[in-house]
């Protein structure tokens, strides 16, 4: 099971540093394909954390849907990209570190004095899984589940109805 | 449980090496003889004229918005279709069958009276 701490720095490393792309990139497409990156990472966290569900949903809905709505919007408001900076005040740069690195001991301090458990919890792979959520859904909350496609019906024709070129 | 999951991993990384490793490869490896018509974004094609940044056409949008409603559509889907074969095993199958049709079938309402409205249709 070594590989599973190997999985989760590896994967957290690389969705902080996703996240400190999309903050720097000055084009906000790019902003966008850093998020990506990072939701990416994030849904893999998931998996290392046995809640297989939400990792695929992760992807499917916030790398897929969140993301076309971001992109739309970005589109929508024609947003250039922002003028490059003149120069970086490394002082502020190195001191948002130093705190990050202090805030991390303090809360891994806090953590060991209340006796936290470091790695993940093995017992959400039984109420979390896709198989348990199927059989949950379609049988005692079936009537929920159409409810939601009245929901979503409702925003198809609502969709259409805001697009449309004119009102006769 | 987590082991399970490793194949997966290697896959992606073998995928993003793969696709890494190649276009690096055709960068060191491949002639370069550059000039002024092929660096042109679209070569041998139209000169790019003004900002890219123009206004589209609503219908670009409406498609977006479309994608997202059936995308969550599948995140209904993705428990059922995981879960079908304890179905059967219960005897459930064909009540939830029945439960899944009705869902698409509003959903499929939607669809209709987009097609129908002309909300797909560029052409007009």
């Amino acid at each position: 099971m070594a590989a599973a701490p190997f999985m989760f720095f590896l994967l957290a490393t690389v969705s902080v540093v996703a996240a400190i792309g999309m903050l720097v990139a000055r084009s906000p497409v790019y902003s966008a394909l850093w998020l990506v990156l990072n939701l990416f990472c994030v849904a893999g966290l998931y998996l290392t954390m046995n809640a297989t569900f939400i990792g695929v949903i992760q992807i499917l809905v916030y790398a897929g849907a969140i993301m076309v709505l971001f992109l739309f919007v970005i589109m929508l408001l024609n947003l250039d990209a922002l003028p490059q900076l003149e120069e970086i005040d490394w002082g502020m740069v190195a001191g948002f570190v130093l705190g990050v690195v202090v805030l991390s001991q303090l809360l891994y301090v806090i953590a060991s004095g209340f006796d936290l458990p470091m790695e993940a919890m093995g017992a959400s792979a039984e109420t979390g899984s896709a198989e348990s959520l199927g059989i949950a859904l379609y049988t005692r909350y079936a009537l929920h589940v159409e409810v939601a496609a009245v929901l979503l019906l409702a925003a198809t024709v609502g969709a259409v109805m805001l697009a449309q070129k004119r009102f006769e | 449980m987590f082991g399970d999951f490793i194949p997966l991993f290697i896959m992606i990384a073998l995928a993003t090496g793969l696709a890494l490793t190649l276009l690096k490869a055709a960068e060191i490896i491949g002639p370069k003889r550059p000039n002024r018509i092929k660096r042109t974004p679209y070569e041998s094609g139209m000169d790019p004229i003004g900002s890219a940044r123009e206004r589209y056409s609503v219908k670009f949008y409406l498609v977006a918005m479309i994608f997202i409603v059936f995308d969550v559509e599948v995140v209904f889907m993705y428990p059922w279709a995981v879960s079908f074969h304890d179905f059967i095993e219960g005897g459930a199958a064909f009540g939830v069958m029945v439960v899944v049709t009705i869902f698409t079938v509003i959903l499929l309402i939607g669809l209709v009276y987009d097609i129908k409205k002309g909300g797909l249709d560029f052409e007009q």
